[in-house]
């Protein structure tokens, strides 16, 4: 295994977060205790408080707090709320189960402190994330959307009835889903030296199939799509444990650039939370210059993509040379391909030529 | 061809225009009947002051079925009761009342009553039975039928009882055709609202089925009676006039003034005689039927009378007003107001309003109208009504948070010597400026008064529902709190929701 820079980051994160839900409780006990009605403070996540941190390389809450007391009818139960989350998150975490936002809209139901709908409950996990500064999946919570990875990495379940069991994700020519199990396990060896990110599952499977794994040397990981946090978090691990370069290959046009740019620094939605971002990944196609020099199978850019692109364009997260450059470029050409447009050159060509080329101008 | 004209009798003229006179039709005429007997009676028992207890039993008389069917009606008060010499001509001869005198009361002269009498004459051929004492040593019993051409009373019989138990009041019973199963819901809806205007009274009637329905005394308070008093002057036609002339005892036309008119004392007459252009010294007797036009004219057009004297009139009065709307209806909330008195065209009249909110007042989704003219309930064409009209078109609702789906009804009593009825059928009030301005008024202060008690209401619900919602949480923010704490001892809330209490209690 290559050289750890960090510890195993899980267990201590396990441990620190379930000392501060205790903490959280405390607050509230000894507040009652007091006969006070409980307040909490947390960063207010309206527009106005959220900022890009140009030195973090993502967006980041600003000064504005926002003050949850009990002596407010109208923060009374959403504070309750809250602590229930709380108290639920803390089970779960410290009987290692797992459950899905669905699943913790229905659980309340059994505390009679059922939610209105699930935006509701949604919303209050979004609170305690703030109030705790831990994401959801840390106690796991996750969506129900899924991703997947591939290549020589070898992890160790924690697990229950799982622990120390080792499993090499090359295991599977389908990739392995980066469910929860996964997202809470060590990883113990490594022979791989770069992750390449891959937004569509075709490309993938061919990825696989063509043993870019072997030839390049490299984990692939399936976004499908923008990436979940559980992925995000992954992506960020093998960056910063690993030390393994992260490449993002996405379809040429506005939205898959921009699902590059949430795994590097990160979204406004989640602004109340760190390390879920990749600040070192690199964007590596398909870029609109690409569509130019390779002659690409092109379509015409939509009113709502050019839309987007002027977005993109006011946005700081795209200050850099290389977006900037490629924007400008999307809007010249007024084209987009996907990455599956290789294949006009063969099956293979994509493997064979785009990418060696690729990753070699990217490690220059 | 020549025509031939006769001369008829009062009594042969209400025959041919019953219709006028509420009885069109055998439903009708029942409604009418009761009507009119149960006016009588509780006038006759006001105008004394004694509470009254009013009996009404109708039966079946014939065994054919079906309807029309033929009725007989029992109506029993215990009023002040006729003097002997007075029964046969107040049951069995059509007169007009004296116009000389003025005063308010349910029925016109007790006309109604003998309309009633008179309908059942004609339509079973059969006598009238009137019972009465004034509580003095005899009771009178006649038997009577109407001579409706010559209009005299004709006694077929007469009884005298000795009165040991010192009984007053008047039983009167005859047969007439009613359809009963027609006019059972407005009867009903009826004798309710009376109960409404005259909580003081009890109301008794079985219908012949048997059923039995009680509207009992609610309130030993009863109003002022009304005062007979003289018309004012912006009142008065020419034909009173021409009337007051033939009978007055006065020698000249400064002295028949201030006899006959109220509101006229010397100074006035004088200086009214002069505006008029009418000689004062004239003998009231030999007055042209020019000047009376002239003094007419002046009467209408003369502005220094002082208005016209509401001491006369008998309102509810608020405390009975209350009471009548308490009973009936048991509402959450009452506000009652009797407004000034105020006049139209001479006659004085007092409005007086109610609003009654909840208890078992309907959502009909429209706001109720109850309608009461000298203490009779008035029930036919409201939509035609001054005070539908103030209701619907005058009051904005919407400024005392009132929405027409709230279970609400509103009360008009309007007491004058002279309704303002817009037309004979006497079912609903005209619009005249006067009575609509005061009616508004009435309205408006009450509609106030449920506007702060509704407001008050809505704050308790609101601090009440407050609670409620800390009580729900605050355990639950303890239990869950201990739990994540991981103590064993959960903290008492109590004191929170204590505070809570008194912090409400002070605001109230």
């Amino acid at each position: 295994m290559r050289n750890k820079k960090s510890e195993s980051s899980i267990k201590k994160k396990k441990e620190i977060m379930i000392q501060t839900l205790h903490n959280f409780g405390l607050q509230i006990y000894d507040q009652l205790w007091n006969c006070e009605f409980p307040w909490t403070k947390m960063p207010s996540r309206s527009i106005n408080n959220i900022f890009y941190d140009s030195n973090l390389r993502q967006y980041i809450l600003g000064d504005k707090a926002v003050k949850r007391s009990a002596n407010n009818i109208r923060h009374i139960r959403p504070l309750t709320q809250m602590i229930w989350t709380a108290l639920f998150a803390n089970e779960l975490s410290t009987q290692k189960k797992t459950s899905t936002l669905r699943d913790v809209f229905y659980s309340a139901q059994a505390y009679e402190m059922s939610f209105k709908d699930q935006q509701e409950s949604d919303n209050i996990i979004t609170d305690l994330e703030t109030v705790i500064g831990h994401s959801r999946e840390d106690f796991n919570v996750f969506p129900e959307e899924r991703s997947s990875i591939f290549g020589d990495l070898t992890i160790e379940y924690t697990s229950p009835g799982y622990e120390g069991r080792r499993l090499n994700l090359t295991s599977h020519p389908d990739g392995m889903m980066i469910g929860p199990a996964l997202t809470n396990a060590e990883f113990a060896d490594c022979k791989a030296d770069k992750v390449i990110a891959i937004e569509k599952g075709g490309l993938f499977t061919r990825f696989v199939e063509e043993r870019v794994h072997d030839k390049f040397k490299a984990i692939l990981v399936h976004t499908a799509g923008q990436a979940p946090r559980a992925t995000r978090d992954i992506l960020r691990r093998l960056n910063q444990e690993l030390e393994l370069p992260v490449y993002i290959f996405t379809d040429g046009d506005p939205w898959g650039m921009h699902i590059a740019m949430v795994i590097i620094s990160g979204s406004a939605n989640a602004a109340h939370l760190r390390d879920l971002n990749t600040p070192d990944a690199k964007w590596s196609g398909v870029w609109a210059s690409d569509i130019v020099e390779y002659k690409l199978p092109s379509d015409k850019l939509t009113e709502l993509d050019i839309k987007r692109l002027h977005e993109l364009r006011k946005d700081p997260r795209y200050r850099g040379k290389l977006w900037k450059k490629e924007i400008k470029t999307f809007l010249n050409i007024k084209k987009k391909a996907e990455q599956e447009a290789f294949s006009r050159y063969g099956l293979t060509y994509i493997v064979d030529e785009y990418l060696p080329t690729k990753l070699e101008a990217m490690e220059e | 061809m020549v025509e031939v004209f006769e001369e008829i009798s009062p009594a042969d003229f209400f025959y041919r225009n019953r219709d006028i006179a509420g009885f069109t039709n055998p439903s009708r005429a029942i409604y009418s009947t009761i009507r009119e007997l149960v006016e009588n009676s509780l006038d006759a028992c006001e105008i004394h002051k004694i509470l009254p207890d009013v009996y009404i039993k109708l039966l079946k008389d014939s065994n054919s079925s079906g309807e029309p069917n033929k009725y007989r009606i029992r109506v029993e008060d215990n009023g002040s009761g006729l003097p002997s010499d007075i029964v046969p001509l107040a049951f069995g001869q059509v007169l007009f009342g004296s116009k000389y005198k003025l005063r308010q009361t349910r029925g016109t002269f007790g006309l109604g009553g003998k309309m009633a009498v008179l309908y059942g004459q004609i339509t079973t051929h059969s006598e009238t039975k009137i019972i009465s004492s004034n509580g003095k040593s005899t009771i009178f019993e006649f038997h009577l039928m109407m001579d409706i051409k010559n209009n005299k009373p004709e006694i077929l019989k007469k009884e005298t009882y000795h009165n040991n138990s010192k009984w007053h009041g008047t039983i009167i019973e005859f047969l007439t055709e009613a359809d009963y199963t027609r006019a059972k819901a407005k009867i009903l809806e009826y004798l309710k609202q009376t109960a409404i205007v005259a909580p003081y009274a009890n109301i008794t009637f079985v219908d012949p089925k048997g059923r039995f329905f009680k509207f009992d005394r609610f309130t030993t308070t009863m109003p002022r009676p009304s005062i007979e008093t003289t018309p004012h002057p912006h009142g008065v036609d020419v034909e009173t006039i021409k009337r007051l002339v033939g009978i007055t005892k006065a020698k000249n036309m400064k002295d028949f003034m201030r006899a006959h008119f109220q509101r006229v004392g010397e100074t006035t007459a004088i200086k009214f005689l002069d505006f008029s252009k009418v000689d004062q010294k004239r003998n009231p007797k030999d007055i042209t039927p020019e000047e009376i036009v002239l003094l007419v004219d002046g009467m209408k057009n003369y502005n220094a009378f002082m208005p016209p004297d509401a001491s006369c009139l008998s309102p509810l009065g608020e405390e009975s007003l209350k009471a009548g709307i308490q009973k009936e209806f048991n509402p959450e909330f009452i506000a009652v107001h009797q407004r000034k008195p105020s006049a139209y065209s001479g006659f004085p009249f007092i409005i007086e309003a109610g609003v009654a909110y909840g208890g078992n007042i309907p959502r009909t989704g429209n706001i109720l109208l109850y309608r009461f003219a000298n203490k009779i309930p008035l029930l036919f064409d409201e939509a035609s009504d001054v005070s539908w009209k103030v209701i619907h078109n005058m009051v904005n609702w919407r400024h005392y948070k009132i929405s027409a789906d709230d279970p609400l009804a509103v009360f008009i009593h309007i007491c004058s010597l002279k309704i303002p009825y817009k037309t004979v059928g006497k079912e609903f009030i005209a619009d005249r400026p006067e009575v609509e301005r005061e009616i508004l008024n009435a309205i408006r202060e009450v509609a106030r008064h449920l506007s702060i008690y509704l407001s008050r209401k809505n704050f308790i619900e609101k601090e009440r529902k407050r609670l409620d919602i800390f009580s729900k949480y605050l355990p639950k923010m303890a239990s869950f709190s201990t739990k994540l704490a991981k103590k064993e001892k959960e903290p008492d809330i109590m004191p929170l929701i204590r505070g809570l209490k008194k912090y409400e209690e002070q605001k109230e």
